[in-house]
């Protein structure tokens, strides 16, 4: 690789570069400051909004950069990869927001300057986790995203419940990254590559034990599994999101999930998958078996999920059970094995954004008030945050998945493209999942509204600021649900993996 | 073709009502009651002109072009790629003979239930807001012609349903609304899946000459526009058709509420208030049917036809069972409640028989129950709101202190049971006659006119229950109607009457459309009978 090549290559990656440069900036300015941390939001906010530019400038290109050899290179550039990018800077721009408003977060004033480079850090490891094609890189990049959120997740060091989650998510963390470092070892010894397009070609030509190749894409997949909550990597995520601070636990179950799902499919796709047809199925190499696995994965993730959501007390603990179920649905959508289906997931990540972050934001607004996450501790509320109670209504039903909010969009075309794979019975499964998982969202409802309570509940003052955020999480999930055209559009023209 | 879209007007102008209503100050009751009142009694008169403008002779049912004020509008249309046709889904409402009766009802039970709220004080701004909420919802299920937007409004019902008897009901009001609302999503999984079935099954030919897959509830009724490979579709031998028809109708059956998924009903009522309790039974309960009509009968002809004996068998365990719970309540409401689940039995029964006379009968049955029930629940209200209880036999001689009240009672415990000249005879008469015409279900049909025995053994004793015999002293200082309470029950009698002596406009009115389905239906066999696998 000459310097020529290698400068022509970095022009591909101005983003991450602005992602870098904007970290820079963050430590630097905190130095010269000192005491006056003000400014790092505002700076974390210009940073997001100029690799926003810059990522939306590169849709439509499909090169592969840092090449190693004639065939093989690091990192892809792609509208796939772009398209979860541009969920995580959307997904990071509201954290930041979320912070500026956390009583946790503006209690470690003095260390905000760690807190937004560590966010920065996490927002690097996730995009080179988007377009990551060699499992160097892309173990490299799950070790920078979660060892950034580790330490996020025990930021408030004086709170017993943030250090349990840290340790308890760096514990099992670190053992599920060594497994996948197992995995890709043994594929390494197995074919001698670890680029992605490189492994496919030899599994193709050549005949590999298939026990060998089974088990180490599994303990690949551990890690994967482990990033977007995935039954049975799931253990550390109701412990985590309940002990972190709140824009953390919101940020690790869209942001740190999106780029899970991204190598996700990246890896089943490229690795595994032989040719797509005209219909737009993918045609796996005949080895494993993945839609099985995925079926089963998602299965029980979907069911765990909700099923255990139904036992919470603690709201954060519940949606951390949905996002587990949440994230079983949109397995679905991957074991379809189809371009219909990663289009299904794709939007319903873009809507999951939303809602998932919204019912965050609000519970997060409600706990700054009152102190407490407790679902009883919301009963009779209703009444005196008549915004910030119905806001909250329109998330969980779009959780829920009820027309006309947006919610429905993103399951229905879930099941459209199971239908359309003839997987009736997984449809079913789903749907019924969907019935259960009512009871635990219209519970809060039911606390805030139908319960009726003699003591006066506090009423809730809003900023101008967190009035203008809560509507931007709230209008989509209307707008989209009634006219979602633009975003299926989007979603779509965003399908395109580098090399299919 | 006329060009002032009165579907869309009676049915969007609540939301256009409930954001006045959600602007207005809480302080102003007397405003958004009054706005309310106004939102539907305007929808009371474009039903009217509606019916005005009605042209008798159209039939609908299956045809674009016999169905009228329709409205037709690209609302999502998205390109396709070569793996994924284009979607296209359309804004797309009309009615026929078999709508037109249920869209007429539905502003009329409103109307009435917004008067029998004026006295709701709890909460005002939400309830009215909702209220409107759900009025549009069940407007929009009637108008709907494409199935993605009947199944938007059809949602759209359970959520402001859900907070209306959450909220301002009786003392378990949240085990009855989570119930009615897990029972009832339970019941659209079904007709989701059944939908998205169809979808992939049924292609509409475009302009340009593409076919697209549609959400167009009359493409799916032509076979011509079947795609092979479709799931559901009758020209693949291995087609699903049988399993949906039964998934369709259990979704539509827990709506009506059919035996043995009524259970959610009598604990909805019970715990309601009044106004909701009206709507309930007078307009929701009628969209299960509705559906069946409008979507099950006509997309899956020939598996109606194989069915209609069991269609009949439910209809009739509706009708004994519902009697017999109905007889054996000593709470009002409940047994009020019951007695809708025997009535909407009458509607099952004469839909099976699959003629002109049991459909009308049927759809008749839809529209005299709606505003012969919704005049019970009011009834069962006057009293609670005087007595706070609905315990029957804590009453007995009410007659003595409310002479008026008891008239109007008189009046609407007959028509229940279907005495000539008022509106239950006709529809039940038609029902019964439509029904014993056919050989299959004629043993059915003889059983279930016990019911008739039955209704009128639990009505009368009812009635003598409460309003006849020795006053309970506890009871000595009742007042009788007031103003308010006339103009809920004046309208609702005056219905009943015509009816009863007069019925032949509504029957005009549907008689068109009703002939055409029943030809449709009688047709279809031939047609399906031609393709392999059946």
């Amino acid at each position: 690789m000459n310097t020529e090549q290698l400068l022509s290559d970095i022009g591909f990656i101005k983003p991450e570069i602005a992602i870098a440069i904007t970290l820079v900036v963050i430590v630097v300015v905190d130095l010269i400051m000192g005491k006056n941390k003000k400014a790092l939001p505002y700076i974390s906010i210009a940073g997001l909004v100029i690799t926003g530019l810059l990522v939306i400038q590169q849709f439509g290109t499909s090169v592969s950069v840092f090449k190693t050899s004639p065939s093989t290179s690091l990192l892809v550039i792609d509208n796939f990869g772009l398209y979860f990018k541009i969920i995580i800077l959307l997904a990071s721009l509201f954290i930041i927001f979320f912070s500026m408003a956390s009583n946790e977060i503006k209690s470690t004033y003095a260390r905000h300057g760690e807190y937004y480079t560590l966010i920065f850090g996490m927002i690097l490891g996730m995009f080179l986790l988007s377009s990551a094609v060699d499992f160097i890189l892309i173990y490299l990049s799950i070790e920078l995203l979660s060892l950034s959120s580790y330490v996020l997740a025990g930021f408030v060091k004086n709170s017993l419940r943030n250090s349990e989650a840290s340790l308890k998510y760096v514990i099992y963390g670190g053992v599920s990254s060594g497994v996948m470092l197992f995995g890709i070892s043994l594929i390494y010894g197995l074919t001698g590559s670890t680029n992605l397009y490189e492994i496919n070609s030899l599994i193709q030509l050549q005949n590999f034990p298939v026990v060998t190749l089974l088990i180490a894409g599994l303990f690949v997949i551990v890690g994967f599994g482990f990033k977007i909550s995935a039954v049975p990597f799931h253990f550390w995520t109701p412990d985590v999101y309940e002990g972190a601070p709140l824009p953390i636990t919101a940020y690790l179950s869209v942001a740190s999930k999106a780029a899970g799902f991204a190598v996700l499919i990246r890896f089943i796709k490229i690795t595994f998958v032989d040719s797509i047809d005209e219909h737009g199925f993918w045609q796996l190499i005949s080895v494993v078996d993945w839609r099985s696995i995925i079926i089963l994965l998602s299965i029980l993730t979907m069911t765990l999920g909700n099923f255990s959501a139904l036992w919470q007390d603690n709201l954060k603990r519940m949606l951390a059970y949905s996002s587990i179920a949440h994230a079983g649905y949109m397995l679905l959508g991957l074991a379809v094995l189809s371009n219909e289906g990663i289009t299904a997931i794709m939007l319903y990540f873009l809507i999951y954004l939303f809602m998932n972050l919204g019912a965050f934001f609000v519970v997060m607004l409600i706990a700054n008030k009152i102190g407490s996450e407790d679902i009883d501790d919301y009963k009779g509320l209703g009444r005196s945050i008549p915004y910030l109670g119905v806001s909250l209504g329109i998330f969980l039903v779009s959780l829920i998945g009820l027309p006309p909010t947006a919610g429905f969009i993103a399951k229905i075309y879930l099941f459209i493209a199971l239908v359309d794979a003839k997987m009736i019975t997984l449809a079913v499964i789903a749907l019924l999942n969907t019935v259960v998982s009512l009871y635990y969202y219209v519970r809060v409802l039911r606390n805030l509204y139908l319960v009726q309570t003699e003591e006066k509940r506090p009423a809730i003052k809003m900023s101008l600021l967190n009035s203008i955020i809560l509507f931007l999480l709230v209008a989509p999930l209307i707008i989209f649900g009634i006219y979602f055209t633009p975003i299926v559009n989007f979603a779509k023209s965003s399908l395109s993996i580098f090399g299919f | 073709m006329h060009s002032v879209p009165y579907l869309s007007l009676i049915t969007f102008l609540p939301i256009l009502g409930m954001i006045i209503v959600l602007a207005l100050p809480k302080s102003q009751s007397k405003a958004i009651k009054y706005v309310t009142l106004l939102v539907t009694g305007i929808q009371v008169v474009i039903a009217a002109l509606i019916m005005a403008n009605y042209n008798y002779s159209l039939g609908g049912v299956f045809e674009e072009s016999s169905f009228q004020f329709v409205e037709k509008f690209k609302w999502i249309y998205i390109d396709g790629f070569s793996w994924l046709g284009k979607i296209k889904i359309d804004y797309f409402v009309g009615i026929d003979g078999i709508s037109a009766p249920l869209l007429l009802l539905t502003a009329i039970v409103t109307f009435i239930a917004t008067i029998s709220s004026w006295k709701i004080d709890k909460q005002l701004k939400g309830y009215f807001a909702l209220f409107l909420l759900l009025d549009t919802g069940m407007m929009g299920v009637f108008v709907a012609l494409d199935f993605f937007l009947f199944y938007i409004f059809w949602e759209l019902m359970l959520l402001p349903m859900y907070f209306l008897i959450g909220i301002w009901g009786g003392p378990r009001r949240e085990y009855a609304a989570i119930k009615f609302f897990l029972y009832t999503l339970l019941g659209s999984i079904f007709i989701l899946l059944v939908m998205i079935g169809l979808y992939f099954s049924t292609q509409e030919t475009l302009a340009d000459g593409t076919r697209v897959f549609t959400f167009n509830m009359l493409s799916m009724m032509n076979v011509d526009n079947s795609v092979a490979s479709g799931i559901l579709s009758p020209l693949n031998p291995n087609n699903l058709r049988f399993i949906a028809y039964i998934a369709l109708f259990a979704g539509f059956a827990i709506k009506i509420p059919m035996f043995p998924f009524h259970t959610w009903l009598p604990d909805a009522h019970v715990e309601a208030p009044t106004p909701i309790s009206v709507i309930l039974a007078g307009v929701l309960l009628k969209m299960g049917t509705y559906g069946i009509l409008r979507i099950s009968f006509p997309i899956f002809p020939e598996i109606t036809e194989q069915l209609a004996w069991y269609i009949a068998l439910f209809g009739m365990i509706n009708i004994i069972y519902g009697a017999l719970c109905a007889m054996a309540q000593r709470d009002f409401k409940k047994m009020i409640a019951y007695s809708s689940v025997s009535h909407m039995g009458y509607v099952l029964l004469g839909m099976a028989s699959l003629n002109t006379m049991g459909i009308s009968g049927a759809v008749l049955q839809m529209f005299n129950h709606g505003t012969i029930t919704a005049m019970l629940f009011l009834i069962v209200g006057v009293l609670y709101d005087r007595t706070h209880t609905r315990d029957m036999d804590a009453f007995g001689g009410v007659a003595v202190k409310m002479p008026v009240y008891t008239g109007v009672v008189t009046v609407a415990f007959f028509a229940a049971i279907g005495l000539p000249s008022l509106s239950g005879f006709i529809s039940e008469a038609f029902v019964f006659l439509g029904a014993f015409a056919v050989d299959l279900i004629r043993v059915l049909t003889i059983i279930s006119t016990a019911g008739i025995l039955l209704g009128a053994a639990y009505m009368l004793w009812a009635l003598q229950r409460v309003y006849l015999g020795k006053l309970n002293e506890k009871w000595a200082d009742l007042k009788d109607l007031d103003g308010r309470e006339y103009a809920m029950f004046i309208p609702l009698i005056l219905i009943i009457i015509f009816i009863g002596v007069y019925p032949s406009p509504m029957l005009n009115l549907m008689n068109s459309s009703v002939n055409t389905m029943v030809k449709f239906i009688a047709d279809a066999q031939t047609i399906y009978n031609s393709f392999a696998g059946f």
